[in-house]
């Protein structure tokens, strides 16, 4: 082949290409935020409730990240993202808990603590995407759904225990039968407590970073790009070979693992973890999924941005009282009308083909 | 004895689940959205009737007209500002906008009549009925609600099978441009499907609050789900679907009840139902759908 | 031995004979047409032998290799690519990446080795790219590369769905209508870019085409379909004469 080489990408070839420069973008905002509150927060200029939201932000952030990877990325809706979340926030406390005198090394002991969470959750993950490869659209999203109900539920109604015999598991406390000497860890709807309380905003920063890395990397690899063919068209991405079961799977898995390790950052922030439907429930699927769509699909910095600001909404307007939630619900249906409705598209349509001819007319003058 | 006691409760819960699928297939066959708010109406119902009946002292009857009416209107209006602006928008788009009204519902709610939860008197005067030798009781509730259901859909079917709105509604979720080329006026089909579809959920949240006497501006939210699940499981989009989908889910949850677990009841229903839609992955009465290549 | 063997092959759609036996052999290099009016089954044919749809009756070979009831990825890499009628890109991906996914299973490296970034990582994708814009300039697509699928005019959107089919290293190449909705000028030079790409990748090219010039101009031999049913089959100049055929076309 001997045509001519002058190929846009040789000549960027020197430069950034927009994807890495888009990232850098991404990275340097977060940390720019996190030196920001940090310093707030170590001067002592931030108000105690401002503090204990930091860490519940990462958490957010991270789940949204995570969901954007399944619905923006992959296209599918999901709407049992906290089931995730849930999984890995009490298998992430069961752990802590039952190694609390055993590993005394706090960082060693939270490191593990994620790693079992992530690798339940990543299971859990498996499992539900299995029935994904059968079903479509709103069938996926209600399966997903139920799942995430389901694992609430069950987690609800277990009670698991250890004596010198070893676990004890049971619908309720009496069927336990733990010797004298036992202690319950899961205590049905009374949940876990006792986690210890090893949350930082240091600690929900590097997750955000490690999710942030290994999200935008996968992106832009041989994987990400033939998950975003599946998602662009299926039947085209079948014709040039892209496995579609295998990457729905995997991104079912990573996406799982991932809200896993945001349910040990939540659990370790808290002295007792329960399963209700605000937190782990489709309210909490739902809220995050808002998170995603405000964002951006498939804008990992949208998304960032949207978990972001909506988590601290209802925070900040707190002054507003019993109105706060009611003004949240009138942002959300006024943003998706003005983003997404026929009218303000046009109207944007037009402004932009007026500024465009404005701008050329200039440039003639 | 129990197992038919259990049966009967079940098709009773089944029926008031049927009435809000009935809500939810219909708009989902119309507008293609899964309205979330649906729930919450079914909570602004039976709070109209708690208002009309406990309040003000007016007969029941008087106060469930009160609240079909009134939600007749909330879904057209929601209808009108929230969804009628997105026609074009994705359906993601749309949903996430039915969560907003859901909140926005909720809230609402929650400012008028604080979040306490209320007792709800009976809209139902028909007392129980003890048969076989005082070993069955069925109570007035059970009844009504029965045959409330049974009257509502025999006639939506009619309505939608037999006369020209009905007609139009189903040419319109067949295929709104051809059905605008037709002559059919598309906005006012899908509001009447709106208008309709909350008029049901008024009567409903009567009979679900007659039933089970807490009232809270959450109540809607778990049945919502539920008979979401039970137009999933009948098929979205389908009627009689709905209907099935609706009362066998009820009664799966009552026997499970019953039999098995109070607490993981709910766990049993979405198990039931994601087996369903493995096996049949477009619900019992739904469409094959095939991607024209 | 042939490089395409196909045998009886049918479907049929709720009573409806949609491809009926048919029957084909392709030799390697051969440039292959296949027309018939609406409805004929054509773009059946071709969703059969991609396996989007499963034959009720008949199989087929490739290479001696039997490829019947196989999945569309499997028959892809055994070495079946195709266009579409209805233009099917990647449409929110860039042009040079709507190429890479093509590339998939040509140049591979693991997930885990795409996250972190390992060697692997930085060799394979220089390679792809370099492979991508070879591609993309027989096209006359490289100026593109960086556009996204969407945004590009209707010609080059088809010229852009070849380039990523042959991407993956086929030994048949499947086009569906290439030259609809192009201009005389356009489908003239897409006629030459066809006849390049099959001695230079040493393709066999199974065509499906509304565009008589198009066909008189490339294909040696054609099949008619009429009704899922094979009309006529031959040499081009031939079969365009058959009576049958014209009648099929222009009606009594």
């Amino acid at each position: 082949m001997d045509r001519k080489n002058n190929s846009p990408l040789e000549k960027k070839s020197s430069s950034l290409r927009p994807t890495t420069k888009k990232n850098l973008i991404t990275y340097a905002m977060v940390i720019f935020f996190f030196v920001l509150f940090q310093t707030l927060s170590a001067t002592g200029n931030l108000k105690h409730a401002h503090k204990a939201l930091l860490v519940p932000v990462c958490t957010s952030i991270i789940m949204a990240i995570s969901l954007n990877l399944v619905v923006g990325v992959l296209g599918e809706l999901s709407l049992g993202h906290a089931g995730f979340m849930c999984i890995g926030a009490f298998c992430g406390s069961f752990f802590s808990v039952l190694m609390k005198d055993v590993i005394t090394t706090t960082w060693i002991r939270l490191t593990l603590a994620f790693i079992v969470a992530a690798v339940a959750a990543a299971v859990a993950g498996i499992l539900i995407g299995i029935p994904v490869l059968r079903l479509k659209g709103d069938y996926l999203a209600i399966v997903t759904l139920a799942f995430g109900e389901i694992i609430k539920t069950v987690v609800n109604t277990l009670y698991i225990g250890k004596d010198a015999n070893g676990f004890h598991i049971a619908m309720s406390t009496a069927n336990l039968g733990l010797e004298p000497d036992g202690k319950i860890i899961l205590n049905g709807p009374q949940g876990i407590s006792g986690t210890p309380k090893n949350s930082t905003f240091v600690i929900g920063f590097i997750l955000v970073m490690i999710t942030l890395f290994i999200v935008t990397n996968l992106m832009d690899s041989r994987t990400g790009r033939a998950i975003m063919s599946i998602r662009d068209n299926r039947i085209a991405a079948e014709s040039v070979g892209i496995d579609i079961t295998k990457y729905k799977l995997l991104v079912f898995t990573i996406s799982a693992a991932i809200a896993g390790c945001a349910g040990v950052l939540y659990s370790h922030n808290l002295s007792s973890l329960t399963a209700t439907t605000n937190n782990f429930g489709y309210n909490m699927s739902i809220m995050i999924l808002v998170y995603v769509v405000l964002g951006g699909l498939g804008n990992i910095r949208g998304s960032i941005i949207a978990a972001t600001v909506l988590y601290a909404l209802p925070e900040l307007l707190r002054g507003l009282k019993d109105y706060r939630m009611l003004i949240y619900a009138i942002i959300l249906i006024v943003m998706m009308i003005v983003n997404n409705g026929s009218y303000f598209v046009q109207l944007r349509e037009r402004l932009s083909i007026k500024l465009k001819s404005g701008k050329n007319k200039k440039e003639v003058a | 004895m129990k197992f038919l006691s259990q049966l009967i409760s079940g098709i009773s819960l089944g029926s008031i689940y049927s009435l809000i699928a009935l809500g939810y297939t219909m708009v989902y066959g119309i507008a293609k959205m899964l309205n979330f708010a649906h729930g919450d109406v079914i909570m602004i119902g039976a709070f109209v009737v708690y208002t009309a009946c406990v309040t003000a002292g007016l007969p029941a009857v008087v106060g469930v007209l009160i609240a079909i009416v009134f939600c007749t209107l909330l879904g057209v209006t929601i209808e009108r500002f929230a969804y009628k602006p997105l026609r074009q928008a994705t359906s993601l788009a749309v949903l996430i906008t039915a969560i907003g009204v859901s909140y926005l519902l909720q809230n609402l709610a929650l400012l008028i009549f604080g979040s306490d939860t209320k007792q709800f008197s009976s809209v139902v005067s028909l007392s129980a009925v003890t048969l076989a030798d005082g070993q069955l009781t069925i109570s007035g509730e059970t009844i009504v609600t029965i045959i409330v259901s049974v009257i509502i859909m025999v006639s939506l079917y009619l309505f939608v099978n037999k006369t020209k709105p009905g007609k139009a509604m189903q040419a319109v979720s067949e295929d709104k441009g051809a059905a605008q080329l037709m002559g059919i006026n598309v906005n006012g089909t899908i509001a009447l499907t709106f208008a309709i579809g909350s008029g049901l959920a008024a009567i409903a949240g009567a009979l679900l609050c007659s039933a089970y006497p807490a009232l809270s501006p959450y109540t809607g939210a778990m049945p919502g789900i539920k008979a979401f699940v039970a137009a999933v499981f009948g098929g979205i989009g389908s009627i009689p679907g709905a209907m099935i989908g609706g009362i066998v889910l009820g009664i799966i949850e009552n026997l499970s009840k019953g039999y098995i677990s109070s607490q993981l009841s709910d766990a049993i229903v979405f198990a039931v139902l994601i087996i369903v839609l493995l096996v049949k992955p477009t619900g019992i009465m739904g469409k094959k759908i095939n991607e024209k290549v | 031995m042939a490089l395409l063997e196909v045998k009886n092959l049918g479907i049929t759609f709720g009573g409806l004979h949609a491809v009926d036996n048919f029957n084909l052999t392709l030799e390697k290099g051969d440039l292959y047409g296949l027309i018939g009016p609406n409805g004929a089954g054509k773009t059946t044919v071709f969703n059969l032998l991609t396996g989007v749809y499963k034959p009720t009756t008949g199989t087929f070979y490739l290479d001696g290799h039997e490829l019947k009831g196989k999945k569309p990825a499997e028959i892809n890499k055994a070495g079946i690519a195709r266009t579409f009628q209805n233009i099917r890109l990647f449409k929110n991906l860039s042009v040079l990446d709507n190429v890479k996914v093509g590339l998939h299973n040509e140049m591979k490296y693991s997930t885990f080795e795409g996250i972190f970034r390992l060697p692997r990582y930085f060799s394979t994708e220089k390679k792809m790219n370099a492979r991508a814009m070879e591609l993309l300039d027989v096209f006359d697509l490289s100026e593109n590369a960086d556009t996204l699928a969407s945004n590009l005019p209707y010609g080059k959107q088809r010229k852009l769905e070849i380039a990523r089919a042959i991407a993956t290293q086929p030994k048949l190449l499947l086009l569906d209508e290439p030259a609809a909705g192009m201009n005389p000028n356009e489908t003239k030079e897409l006629m030459e870019t066809i006849h390049f790409v099959r001695d230079n990748f040493e393709l066999t090219v199974l065509v499906i085409e509304h565009d008589m010039n198009l066909v008189a101009g490339i294909c040696e031999q054609i099949t008619v379909l009429n009704f899922g049913t094979e009309l006529a089959k031959g040499k081009t100049e031939d079969v365009l004469k058959n009576p049958e055929v014209i009648k099929a076309y222009l009606g009594e």
